[in-house]
Parts: structure tokens; C-alpha cells; sequence
């Protein structure tokens, strides 16, 4: 294995969100803007590449029958330094996404990749896979989270591009984000075959 | 690659265990840095709510009314200027509306500030500028004592949030909820 396959494994081949399907709560209820779509993608890289190096580096001590509420501990900690430090030092992002941050401890990324990759690859593999998974993640919640902000309320990243217009106030509202979803996912996947194609 | 721990008993007790104690003495330790950080940024947004929705003052005293904690706030001669209250309707269309409310000293609304609301972003979010003053349903300046603050559905004049008159009405719940509470401040 090389360390560039992981990269694109998280990036893209292998993308959480586009690939995997993994992970839909926060990446449908937090992308109301790409700030916070952003911001959720970035924690959750956080915690992914902590736990991920920590997992790795226990992953002999730790016994295969406890092994899950073990990584359960494990996430479950990290997560919650997120929550306070995020608390303590960004009180206005964590106003936003306060309710989601405990959640990262059951997004399935986090346990998967612990599951599947950290608990049998070596230090650096799944500190590397860690973060691209998360990188893979974030790219794209801020991708979801830009095209329902400008087609909800016409603002990319707070900024407004169209003056005085409201938007498509269906596209913050929870439907808007699964036919955004939806959409997304069928045109990225509809470029990777497209790519493999030409290959 | 280092051999792997059997799932004996003793080997799962032990790796829990010590995951668990390790796991629960650093999230002791963050949480004591974080805890002061937490507070003065809960402190410095409810500082931030009263300054906001009072007219100039000199002075806060915090005053109990009815066990909610309430501002007063006086000019450097210690005469009143206004009352910032809190009030939360327990109507609101996601769960509890909570905003602060700054009254002058003949009870006109001076400003307002929501300080936790789970209402529909885009519609019944909007009540965050909707009823401030120069907004749609600007409520700033009005006295609920002479002027009927409902909505205009319900007899009222206070123009509602197009698309979100439950938000709107809790709203005005609030204001009627943070009123009594100003009414009782002054005159005690």
C-alpha cells in the first residue's frame, strides 16, 4: 500500500460521503450553510485522525471481543474535547452546531474506519487515512453545503451574490438537502465512471 | 506486528479498564481548562443581550422577580433607565423561544435579542431581525401596555413572519411573558 492510495481513497475513490454513503445525519442536518457544513467536516476530520492513530496504536492490547466499546471510548473522548474546547473558544460555531458535535461519536465514518482500517494498518497508514477520510468528508459537506446556501438564500459563504433576492427557502429545509444530495451524488458519480471509462 | 491480546477475561477487563481510566483522566483534565472559557463565553453572551437591548446606561444591579434574573439598569445618579428580562415561551414551532427583553423606564420596548431558539432556519429564524426596529414586524418603540402586541391574525399589530405565525405568535407570548415581569420590577 502506498500513502498516495490513501490519500485518494479518502478523497475520492473511496469518498465517505459520495463512495461510501456513509455518515448521511450530519451531512444532511448540518449543511444549512458551507460554513457549517465546513466546520462539521473539520471536527469530524479531528476525531477521525485522533482516534484512528490512537486505535492504531492500541490495536494489539486491545482484545477482538471488547474491541467495539473500546473504540466506542475512545471516539466517544475525543469527540467530547471537540464539544468543550469548540464550547470554551468558538461559542457562535458551536451555537450552530452544538446539537451535532455528540453525534460525531455515532457517525459510522469514525467507527468504520476505526473497524476497518485503523484496527489492521500501521501508525502512520491510519493517521493519513484519518485525516483524507476526513478531508473526503469535508469537501463534501462544504461542496452540499455551498449549493443549498446559494440556491436557499442566494449568499455563498455569508456573502450575498445576489442583492435583495430571498432564495429557494425549500433548498435550507430538510427536503432541499436530499434533492441536493441526490443530484450531487448522481453528477459526481456519473464523472467517476466517466473517468474510469477513459482509463 | 506485535501478537494480538486474547479475549480472555482478565485481558478484556484489563484493556477496558484501562481505556476507561485513561479516557476519563484526560477529559477531567480538559474540562477543567475549558471550564472557565465556557463560562465567560456564556457570561460575555448574555453581557452582550443586555447591553444590546437597553437604552444607555450607567450601572446594572441584577434584581430577582419571580426567580427570574433580571437586569436593572439605572443612569450614574441612580435613577432607572430601563429593565432587561428574559422570557421564554414555551410555544414556539421547535421547541422553546428565549429572548431578552429590554424595556425602558415607561415600559416601551427598547430592544430585543434571541437568545436560544431551535425554530426553522429561514422562516421562523428570522425572528432575529423580523421584529427589530426598521424589520417588518418592527415591535422596537411600542408599549405593550398601549399597543396590542399580538399578531395580525389575531387581532393585533404586530405583522407576522410570512410563513411562520406560530413562531411569530410565540413571539408576542414572550413579549407578554417579559411585560408582567417588567411590570412587577418597577413596581416593587
Amino acid at each position: 500500500m502506498k500513502a498516495s492510495d490513501i490519500i485518494k481513497n479518502g478523497l475520492i475513490k473511496e469518498n465517505p460521503t459520495w463512495v461510501l454513503i456513509l455518515g448521511m445525519c450530519p451531512t444532511l442536518a448540518t449543511t444549512t450553510s458551507a460554513v457549517n457544513g465546513l466546520c462539521m467536516g473539520l471536527a469530524t476530520t479531528f476525531v477521525l485522525m485522533c482516534s484512528n492513530s490512537v486505535i492504531s496504536l492500541l490495536k494489539s492490547m486491545i482484545p477482538d471481543k471488547v474491541r467495539i466499546p473500546a473504540f466506542i471510548v475512545i471516539i466517544a473522548s475525543f469527540v467530547t474535547i471537540v464539544q468543550l474546547v469548540m464550547q470554551g473558544f468558538l461559542p457562535d460555531l458551536y451555537e450552530s452546531l452544538g446539537l451535532f458535535i455528540p453525534l460525531i461519536v455515532v457517525n459510522c465514518i469514525v467507527l468504520g474506519r476505526a473497524e476497518a482500517f485503523a484496527s489492521k494498518n500501521n501508525l502512520w497508514f491510519s493517521f493519513l487515512d484519518g485525516v483524507f477520510m476526513g478531508l473526503g468528508f469535508t469537501w463534501a459537506l462544504t461542496l452540499l453545503g455551498m449549493v443549498r446556501e446559494l440556491l436557499g438564500t442566494g449568499c455563498i459563504f455569508g456573502h450575498s451574490l445576489i442583492g435583495g433576492a430571498d432564495g429557494m427557502l425549500l433548498f435550507i429545509l430538510p427536503p432541499g438537502g436530499f434533492l441536493c444530495l441526490g443530484l450531487l451524488m448522481a453528477w459526481i458519480n456519473h464523472l467517476r465512471n466517466k473517468s474510469k471509462a477513459t482509463n | 506486528m506485535a501478537k494480538k491480546a486474547e479475549s480472555t477475561l482478565i485481558n478484556m477487563l484489563l484493556s477496558l479498564t484501562i481505556i476507561a481510566v485513561v479516557a476519563g483522566a484526560v477529559l477531567a483534565l480538559v474540562s477543567g481548562v475549558t471550564a472557565d472559557p465556557i463560562a465567560k463565553a456564556e457570561q460575555a453572551k448574555t453581557e452582550n443581550a443586555i447591553k444590546a437591548v437597553l437604552p444607555e446606561f450607567d450601572h446594572l444591579e441584577t434584581k430577582d422577580i419571580d426567580g427570574v434574573a433580571c437586569n436593572m439598569a439605572y443612569t450614574a445618579d441612580n435613577s432607572l433607565v430601563g429593565i432587561a428580562v428574559p422570557a421564554t415561551s414555551k410555544k414556539g414551532f421547535g421547541g422553546d423561544l428565549g429572548i431578552m427583553f429590554g424595556f425602558d423606564a415607561e415600559g416601551n420596548i427598547s430592544g430585543y435579542q434571541v437568545l436560544k431558539t431551535a425554530e426553522t432556519p429561514g422562516l421562523g429564524a428570522k425572528a432575529s431581525e423580523w421584529f427589530q426596529k426598521g424589520g417588518k414586524g418592527d415591535v422596537v418603540g411600542k408599549n405593550p401596555n398601549a399597543n396590542n402586541l399580538t399578531v395580525s391574525k389575531d387581532g393585533g399589530e404586530v405583522d407576522a413572519i410570512s410563513g411562520s405565525t406560530i413562531t411569530s405568535r410565540a413571539f408576542c407570548d414572550a413579549i407578554a411573558i417579559a411585560y408582567e415581569l417588567y411590570k412587577k420590577g418597577v413596581n416593587e
